[in-house]
């Protein structure tokens, strides 16, 4: 019964060109030659050349964004620093004023003790002036009196045979003379 | 039913003749050959293509719709995973021939599984042969631009010791400028041709068992069944053989270009 199918299908054949499939028919070259330009002409001036371009685009944008970012880094990092150095300015400022606050306050406290010192020492000096000058009055009025009373008590003891004045003075002014060395002794 | 199954169960087995059917235009012809099935698909494929990628980049956005991701998917597996990987940074500029051979390869081989349609163009040899002398004229082209006429010395003079040089020098020229067009040509043809004589084999077998002995119902069921599943491989087939054609002509073309073997 196959061969009757096979027979059938000789049959068919016969009338029909035959092919052999590994030689290629020239009007499908032809076809198939247009056909593939077409397509490439499309595809390759139309269409890959404008994705090339977005793909372009989207990179440019991307890099776009973050070189944006980077600056507003920049910018951020630049404005921290600037602050930090007017930070610092300022610290240095407080302290350069407190030091000389504190060297100002130094200065007057030395002012005030240099003129209370002077003070004190001119109350001793005028306190030791007053001080000799009376005892040099007293010493004065002391002398003249411990004449008067030496004489006094010796003309007293002796009567008025001592009342010679050239004599008494003389006498007076050893005795004085005698307890001024025995005093300084 | 039955009569169809007949008409069908006669061209049992298939031969080289299921490949070429009567002509569309004039109707019926068995010796015209301009306006065929084949033909027809060709030209679909060119439509459906351009209209594919022309639809979907008529109005690009920074940030892609649906469609434009992936028109732009397509471009950009064949431009980074083929061009770029295998010539290096300068296979941006064969990106968008590789995309569009990939792409005509890829839609052609596909008609061999489409239901109804069931026959790839690719399985005649005329269009695997156009691709073909393409990437052979492209990648000498290529050559010669980049080394002069010194490339065909460049081509065919492995880095190896003089000595053995009078026995390497003929097989690089035969496997470089004789081998690479008809390899590439035949390999594609021959997947395609196979993949559609293994589908008409199954299914047609299955139609002669049925007619034959109805006892032998059971077993056509089965033949049918392993046409479905020929068909997924068939699909691993098309995919692989519109990569391997894109991904060889790569490599010619980028040994074309490098500066030494």
């Amino acid at each position: 019964m196959i061969d009757l199918y096979l027979a059938a299908a000789t049959e068919e054949g016969a009338e029909v060109v035959k092919h052999n499939p590994i030689i290629p028919v020239w009007q499908e070259i032809v076809v198939g030659s247009v056909a593939f330009a077409v397509l490439c002409f499309v595809l390759m001036k139309f269409v890959f050349p404008m994705m090339e371009k977005t793909f372009q685009a989207r990179v440019d944008a991307i890099e776009g964004g973050i070189k944006r970012a980077e600056a507003a880094q920049a910018e951020a990092n630049e404005l921290l620093e600037q602050y930090k150095a007017q930070l610092a300015e300022a610290r240095t400022e407080a302290a350069r004023i407190r030091d000389e606050a504190r060297a100002d306050a130094e200065g007057i406290r030395q002012d005030v003790l240099a003129k209370a010192r002077e003070e004190s020492d001119r109350i001793i000096a005028a306190g030791n002036e007053q001080l000799n000058a009376q005892r040099e009055a007293i010493v004065r009025e002391l002398r003249s009196e411990v004449g008067t009373l030496a004489v006094d008590l010796a003309s007293k003891i002796v009567g008025e045979a001592l009342a010679d004045e050239a004599r008494t003075r003389g006498t007076v002014e050893r005795f004085i003379a005698d307890l001024d060395t025995a005093g300084q002794r | 039913m039955i009569g169809q199954s007949t008409v069908l169960a006669a061209a049992f087995p298939p031969s080289v003749e299921d490949f070429y059917l009567p002509s569309i235009l004039p109707w019926d012809a068995h010796d015209s050959y301009w306006f065929t099935k084949i033909t027809v698909l060709v030209w679909v494929a060119v439509a459906a293509i351009i209209i594919f990628f022309l639809a979907s980049y008529r109005n690009p956005q920074l940030v892609p719709t649906k469609k434009q991701w992936m028109a732009e998917s397509l471009y950009g597996f064949v431009r980074n995973n083929i061009a770029v990987d295998m010539i290096g940074p300068q296979g941006v500029r064969f990106a968008p021939y590789l995309t569009t051979l990939f792409t005509f390869i890829l839609v052609n081989n596909m008609f061999g599984i489409i239901p109804l349609v069931q026959i790839s163009p690719m399985s005649h040899i005329a269009f695997p042969a156009v691709l073909a002398v393409v990437t052979y004229v492209m990648f000498i082209w290529v050559g010669i631009k980049k080394h002069g006429i010194g490339y065909f010395i460049h081509a065919v003079k492995p880095d190896a010791p003089a000595g053995i040089l009078p026995l390497l020098i003929p097989i690089e020229i035969f496997s470089n400028f004789l081998v690479r067009p008809f390899s590439l040509a035949v390999r594609l043809f021959a997947n395609m041709f196979a993949g559609h004589m293994l589908l008409l084999v199954f299914t047609l077998g299955g139609f002669a068992m049925i007619s034959a002995n109805a006892w032998l119902a059971p077993i056509s069921v089965l033949s049918w069944v392993l046409t479905i599943a020929i068909t997924f491989l068939e699909f691993m087939v098309i995919c692989l053989q519109a990569y391997v054609f894109t991904v060889l002509t790569a490599s010619y073309v980028q040994g074309s270009l490098a500066d030494e073997h």
